[in-house]
């Protein structure tokens, strides 16, 4: 199983993850992403990693989760 | 310093950080010395292992993990042990209190650790304007090189005196790199570095107690407390009492009778538990034993050792909301749910203290909350989170005044919780 993890040290808010990923990435009332814990359906991982390879601050992680627990 | 005018040497089995001689001459005569290892390095450090593994000691400075298997990982060598006497909650003393009337306890926590680890050098960090401290622990350590007392290097350092610098990842941080700002640790378990070194972050109770331990046994150590949570305990009481300061308490003492020895000078309606981020608790639970497996049932925890005890007549909702605020100023300013949602609590709180809430203000409060936790690189806006929901519950009187439109009464008087001004880190 994929986890999305954010930096939330890095992130500045552009917002570009909540339009690539709405199905997994909404955004506060600020403009900074909340991802729903839910685990990324095969189908999404491609979108994820088009996510994480265009945030303009590279805060977004992908992560094999082990035990999928 | 002078030596404290101390009580006749104790008998092992009476355990206590508190009380013996500020010099090294007198703690060596009341404590006995320091069971550091003579020539089998690793069978010592076994034997300090399983020491600390017997006692049951978890950490003092909030997170409460045990001591044993944070020294177990670090065993494999060359790090540097770091002694945490930030103590950046402004209602904590306990960590000032050891560190200038019992600092030889402290340090040779550090420098036991220190030689279980083979440590390099001990850093005792305290912060910029705590001179008072400072001194007292360049005196005991030069007392401590003068009589070749410490077999790894000690010296004081002087971190920015700034809430979250005590943070351990922000304390690491700074002493690698000059600046005092927590990092972004998705894996807890991947070590703290310094360059390549890994830092050994303790908090300055915690190595007390492994200074007592390692001479008077796990078994003196768990003759205090209850079984689930041995030994004793520093709180630092304030609030409504007539003696606030820090108290040694056994760990899992009723919460009433801790607040009892400070003298309360009226009715408590309410205690603020394990710092300001901590947790409100009303009198339907003063008698829960100060123990984070305990307090945990209430959403509670020990905290860094801090209870606030606030008077009935005062609104916990215009304390809150003060204290909020406060917080809300003490981020690292790295994160933007923390920099944004904290102010932003703080205002709605304040909002509902005046008596003047929108129609949305309760729901708009709740879902901030929601929102915020979680999701900082510390822990500091989940500390006021959670602070703030507890509040909500427990002062819900206050609350479904003020929002039927009653202001605070109190709102312009002086707050009950001391609030320091921003020192400007």
């Amino acid at each position: 199983m994929i986890r999305i993890t954010i930096d939330p040290v890095a992130c500045d808010a552009y917002g570009y993850c909540a339009e690539l990923l709405p199905e997994a990435i909404s955004l506060d009332e600020w403009g900074y992403p909340i991802v729903n814990g839910a685990p990324l359906p095969p189908g999404l991982v491609a979108a994820a990693k088009r996510a994480a390879r265009d945030c303009p601050r590279r805060a977004i992680t992908l992560r094999e989760k082990k035990g999928g627990s | 310093m002078t030596p404290s005018a101390c009580a006749p040497p104790k008998e092992t089995s009476h355990y206590q950080l508190l009380g013996h001689p500020t010099d090294l001459a007198g703690h060596l005569r009341t404590l006995g010395p320091l069971p550091l290892p003579a020539t089998d390095g690793r069978a010592w450090g076994d034997w300090l292992l399983r020491a600390l593994q017997a006692s049951g000691l978890s950490g003092r400075g909030g997170a409460g993990f045990p001591t044993s298997v944070k020294l177990d990982l670090a065993r494999a060598g060359g790090g540097i042990v770091v002694v945490n006497g930030m103590e950046s909650e402004p209602a904590s003393h306990k960590d000032t209190v050891l560190l200038t009337t019992v600092p030889h306890l402290v340090l040779d926590g550090a420098q036991l650790m220190a030689a279980a680890c083979g440590a390099s050098e001990v850093l005792v960090c305290v912060p910029a304007g705590r001179d008072r401290v400072a001194d007292a622990l360049s005196l005991a350590i030069a007392e401590r090189r003068a009589q070749s007392h410490a077999a790894t290097p000690e010296v004081v350092v002087r971190p920015p005196a700034r809430f979250v610098a005590g943070e351990e990842s922000a304390l690491a941080r700074w002493i690698a790199t000059g600046l005092s700002l927590p990092s972004f640790r998705p894996d807890k378990g991947v070590p703290l570095r310094i360059g390549r070194r890994r830092a050994l972050v303790h908090n300055a109770e915690t190595l007390a107690h492994v200074g007592l331990i390692a001479r008077h046994g796990p078994d003196a150590f768990r003759s205090r407390g209850i079984p689930e949570e041995p030994g004793t305990t520093l709180v630092t009481v304030s609030g409504a009492v007539a003696l606030p300061g820090v108290v040694e308490v056994d760990r899992g003492t009723p919460l009433q009778d801790i607040v009892a020895r400070s003298a309360p000078v009226d009715t408590i309606g309410a205690m603020l538990v394990g710092g300001y981020g901590g947790t409100w608790v009303g009198p339907p639970d003063f008698e829960m034993p100060y123990a984070s497996i305990s307090l945990r049932t209430i959403g509670a925890s020990a905290g860094v050792g801090v209870i606030v005890a606030l008077g009935a007549a005062a609104c916990g909702i215009a304390e809150s909301a003060r204290l909020a605020h406060y917080m809300a100023g003490q981020g690292a300013g790295q994160c933007g749910p923390c920099v944004h949602g904290l102010p932003a609590i703080a205002t709605d709180l304040t909002r509902l203290a005046q008596g003047r809430p929108d129609p949305e203000l309760t729901e708009r409060l709740l879902r901030r909350l929601t929102q915020v936790e979680g999701r900082g690189a510390c822990r500091h806006p989940d500390g006021v989170v959670g602070m703030v929901r507890s509040a909500l519950r427990v002062f819900a009187a206050d609350v479904s005044a003020h929002q039927r439109g009653a202001p605070c009464p109190q709102w312009n008087d002086a707050p009950q919780l001391y609030l320091p001004r921003d020192t400007g880190g």
